[in-house]
């Protein structure tokens, strides 16, 4: 039975981050991880970090900017921290070796990036988030005194007699074993729950297992209706076209030849924030302006061959090996699509949740420094900030504990429902085409224009398709690298988050950020200026609760790009 | 237009006590959608038992590394239509797990055996020399560019699966894990150099392991090419630090160079000698020490002569010059005149900027 002061559960940014700061804190330290850590979906961020670190360039600034991008949801509070911390983390990552793009002067440089007032965008061509996770996982091989459990799947939280949280279950996907750890504090950075859409941007890893674990465990989920479409992803696949792009000057473009983005956003053009180019998009479609393909064309031909071989080959391949298109000399076409989901598991600006002992930092998280709208490249710096502060804070607090005691009845409990799916008689349904109908309704009703009725639908089948779930077959029985019975475990998790996504966008009625109700177009800050929470407790479906946007010095006001 | 596509997989299940075997599943697919969406369809659809990692579907994550119709590749960019062109029609896509590392069920193999065990040699970490600055580290703007070619690197090991000095010496050091030296040599904030650099050229299964046979960068997926860097590292161990490696490989750079640059042509024979010496052994001028390793290589020079490698006709001991070799010298003069080594960053340019750029430094007399 593993023992650890710190146990982290995920290994993208977020984890290895919090996972090297609990160990500089002197705590003993383990990271677990249902995948390689360096093929964690952090790999996909691609344009950049923001922080405000050239000297004409402020945090209030930058902070401003998200608060805004949030449409006024995000807690002031703790987007000031993670403004004020961000050219520190920034630099630390320098120090570490991180390959940042060079100016000139051979200081750091930057791009410009979509709903930002200043270019604070630092970077590394357009494999950032790439670059930044294989250098925390060499800082992790260099901490060798941090255990790494590599392809370890955990599959439920456990706490003890007290309701303090006392470690996790895990089943190590290479024999099957399961094993119980115990842990004076437990990390969840398990990453975003894209894969419940279809297309979506997400990796097929990205499942919400740390949002549902901590829903079952008894903690509080916020704002999770909050889910962002990104502006430019391929149609049919789904994949990324970074906002790099359009950073470096790309320009939007409908069938009809029209620079559309001029009637939306005069101001800032392609370069308004997700949630307003995304609605933009989606209009023209809508209304017959777009492709046959149901899509827009993004022109980065304008950005000059040798500048985008420079800093936008990734896209260069993408383009050519998925859509079959050379971006240095043609326009791409693309359209909104699932992307990221700002709500999550409600935390402190430590990474506190309401459970003692249960931590959450990354995507799985909402602190809440993106509300209603993430900018990009704040992501990689929300990860990297609050992951940091967690990792801290829970090697401090693991110092004056004792290694609690776990309930125990878990590992058993979590054993005997692995036996009971692999023994299921093949009667249910497939896995695969339960996932493929979420996947649809998910994206037909719950994606940048909602209503009533359609959210209805979606959460009618929903509900039906959790039933369903709890009689599907696998068809692998074995142990060694049983990724059919882990499918039926994500699965599970998968439909908690699709189940708590309507509920909220069903409750909060008014139109903000990336929920827009086409039945209740406006924002209504007199009613709903405030979070949404849900909490299971053992009903049909989850209690709501609702709690203040910490505001510091930004009044809300209308918001215009 | 989706078509009908046979995938032949490779299956093994370790539980089984059964040894690996083939197995033929139908897909029906768009040409364009890759090779890891069809196993993908066949495990929704028909078998959720056959095992692949695989995560993002874009080439970024570095998760299925396969090999398929015996190239090592990811599943996920290799498109369907181009796989079953590469076979013709009617016959089988044929999908295995990588090479060089041990399968440890289906078309998963270990790779912590293997890629990671080999990637933890090269101290995979910046080693700065003393404090950081206050703020960022000030280097050039191309450095950071040039070893972000190697930090483009995913980890996928299919560079491993694919190299065949591997095949034959599974301790080399290997094309990955050289990239990833790379990224630490060619990056100005590590002060570690001279150190790494020695350790990886006087280890006889490190960078002059290689034998060049380009299949690493061919196969890899984000266009890193490791012998590239591997050919760096060399470059950089010999020219910049002149590391006199117990291995020779600075002596036989040297020697390859002196011949070329003499002769205008190879001259067989006298590569090895003068690999180990400084000089002509036909005119005694091996150093004493080399004797030794040359009597230690004698077995290989039989070989290569029975093999016909080098042939036996007067030719080969009286190497003549080539008519034109005034013009040889004159190359080697025009590149020893500069003060920089003239390296081409491929990855940074683009291919199809490639003529564009060589025009400009032309230009600027830097060809």
């Amino acid at each position: 039975m593993p023992q650890h002061d710190v146990l982290v559960i995920g290994a993208g940014l977020a984890g290895q981050r919090a996972a090297l700061s609990a160990a500089e804190g002197g705590a003993s330290v383990g990271i677990i991880s249902k995948v390689h850590p360096v093929r964690s979906h952090s790999n996909a961020a691609a344009g950049g970090i923001n922080a405000a670190l050239n000297p004409e360039d402020s945090w209030e600034s930058h902070a401003f900017d998200t608060v805004k991008g949030s449409d006024y949801l995000g807690d002031q509070d703790a987007i000031e921290i993670m403004c004020r911390e961000a050219p520190d983390e920034v630099l630390q990552l320098e120090h570490w070796g991180v390959t940042f793009h060079r100016n000139e002067e051979g200081k750091l440089g930057t791009r410009a990036f979509g709903g930002a007032s200043a270019a604070r965008t630092y970077y590394i061509a357009d494999i950032t988030g790439q670059a930044l996770l294989h250098v925390l996982y060499e800082q992790l091989m260099k901490h060798d005194e941090v255990d790494r459990y590599e392809e370890w799947f955990t599959t439920a939280l456990v706490r003890d007699d007290t309701g303090r949280i006392a470690g996790a279950v895990t089943r190590n996907i290479r024999d099957g074993s399961f094993e119980l750890f115990t842990a004076k504090a437990v990390i969840l950075a398990t990453g975003g729950n894209g894969q419940i859409f279809n297309p979506s941007t997400n990796a097929l890893i990205c499942t919400g297992d740390g949002i549902a674990m901590a829903y079952q465990a008894g903690a509080p989920l916020m704002d999770m209706e909050m889910v962002q479409y990104h502006p430019t992803t391929l149609a049919g696949i789904g994949l990324l076209i970074t906002e790099g792009a359009r950073g470096e000057g790309a320009h939007l473009y409908n069938a009809e030849g029209e620079r559309f983005m001029e009637k939306y956003a005069p101001n800032k053009m392609e370069l308004a924030s997700r949630d307003v180019v995304s609605r933009a998009e989606q209009t023209e479609i809508d209304e017959g302006r777009g492709f046959p393909d149901g899509t827009v064309a993004l022109d980065i031909t304008v950005v000059g061959a040798k500048r985008i071989h420079e800093s936008l080959r990734e896209i260069v391949n993408v383009g050519r090996d998925f859509a079959g298109t050379d971006i240095t000399k043609e326009p791409i076409h693309i359209k909104p699509g699932n992307h990221y989901v700002m709500g999550g598991i409600k935390t402190d600006v430590n990474g506190q949740t309401d459970i003692p002992g249960l931590y959450a930092a990354g995507e799985c998280a909402c602190v809440s420094v993106h509300g209603g709208n993430r900018l990009g490249a704040n992501s990689l710096l929300d990860t990297l900030i609050f992951g940091r502060r967690s990792g801290a804070h829970a090697a401090k607090q693991a110092r004056s504990m004792s290694m609690p005691t776990p309930a125990g009845e878990e590992l058993e409990r979590e054993r005997q429902l692995i036996t009971e799916i692999t023994s299921r008689d093949r009667t249910g349904r497939r896995i695969s085409e339960i996932k493929a109908e979420m996947g649809k309704v998910m994206d037909a009703d719950v994606s940048v224009f909602r209503e009533e009725d359609r959210l209805r639908n979606a959460l009618e089948v929903v509900k039906r398709l959790q039933e369903e779930a709890k009689t599907v077959s696998v068809d692998d029985k074995g142990a060694i690298f049983n990724q059919d019975v882990l499918s039926a475990l994500e699965l599970r998790f998968m439909l908690d988050n699709a189940e708590c996504i309507v509920m909220g966008a069903l409750e909060r009625k008014e139109s903000r950020g990336a929920q827009y109700r086409t039945d209740y177009p406006e924002r209504n800050d007199e009613e709903w200026l405030k979070h949404i929470n849900l909490t299971a407790n053992g009903g049909d479906v989850p209690e709501i609760s609702y709690s203040e946007v910490t505001m510091t010095q930004w009044e809300p006001e209308e918001r215009k790009y | 237009m989706s078509e009908t596509y046979t995938l032949k997989l490779r299956r093994y299940d370790p539980e089984s006590g059964e040894a690996a075997y083939w197995s033929e599943y139908e897909v029906e697919q768009d040409p364009e959608r890759s090779v890891l969406q069809g196993i993908l369809d066949v495990r929704d659809g028909e078998d959720g038992s056959i095992a692949i990692r695989c995560s993002c579907r874009a080439a970024i994550c570095g998760s299925c590394g396969v090999r398929i119709n015996g190239k090592s590749a990811l599943a996920c960019n290799t498109q369907l239509g181009e796989a079953q062109a590469k076979v013709g029609a009617g016959n089988p896509i044929v999908v295995e797990p990588m090479g060089n590392m041990p399968v440890l069920k289906d078309l998963i193999v270990d790779m912590d055996a293997v890629h990671w065990k080999k990637i933890q040699r090269v101290v995979p970490w910046l080693l700065p020399e003393g404090d950081p600055p206050e703020r960022e580290y000030i280097v050039p703007a191309e450095a950071m560019i040039d070893v972000t070619q190697s930090m483009a690197c995913i980890q996928c090991g299919v560079c491993v699966s694919a190299c065949l000095s591997l095949e034959v010496d599974p301790e080399f050091v290997g094309p990955a894990a050289s990239a990833k030296a790379y990224r630490f040599v060619g990056d100005p904030r590590d002060g570690q150099h001279e150190e790494r650099l020695r350790d990886l050229a006087e280890d006889p299964h490190g960078i002059y392991d290689c034998t060049h046979c380009f299949a690493c960068i061919e196969v890899c997926p984000k266009d890193v090419a490791p012998m590239n860097q591997i050919m760096r590292l060399r470059r950089k161990a010999t020219g910049d630090h002149e590391i006199k490696d117990k291995n020779n490989g600075y002596g036989h750079e040297h020697a390859f160079l002196n011949i070329v640059e003499r002769y205008g042509t190879l001259h067989e024979p006298q590569l090895l000698p003068r690999s180990f010496g400084d000089g002509s052994l036909i005119r005694g001028q091996t150093e004493p020490g080399a004797v030794k390793q040359l009597i230690e290589n004698f077995p290989t020079v039989v070989r290569a002569l029975k093999a016909g490698k080098v042939p036996l006709k007067p030719s080969t001991v009286l190497h003549p010059k080539l008519p034109d070799q005034k013009n040889v010298r004159k190359i080697f003069k025009e590149i020893e005149s500069k003060d920089e080594r003239l390296e081409i960053n491929m990855y940074i340019i683009g291919e199809n900027a490639e003529d564009e750029m060589q025009g400009k430094s032309e230009e600027k007399g830097e060809a």
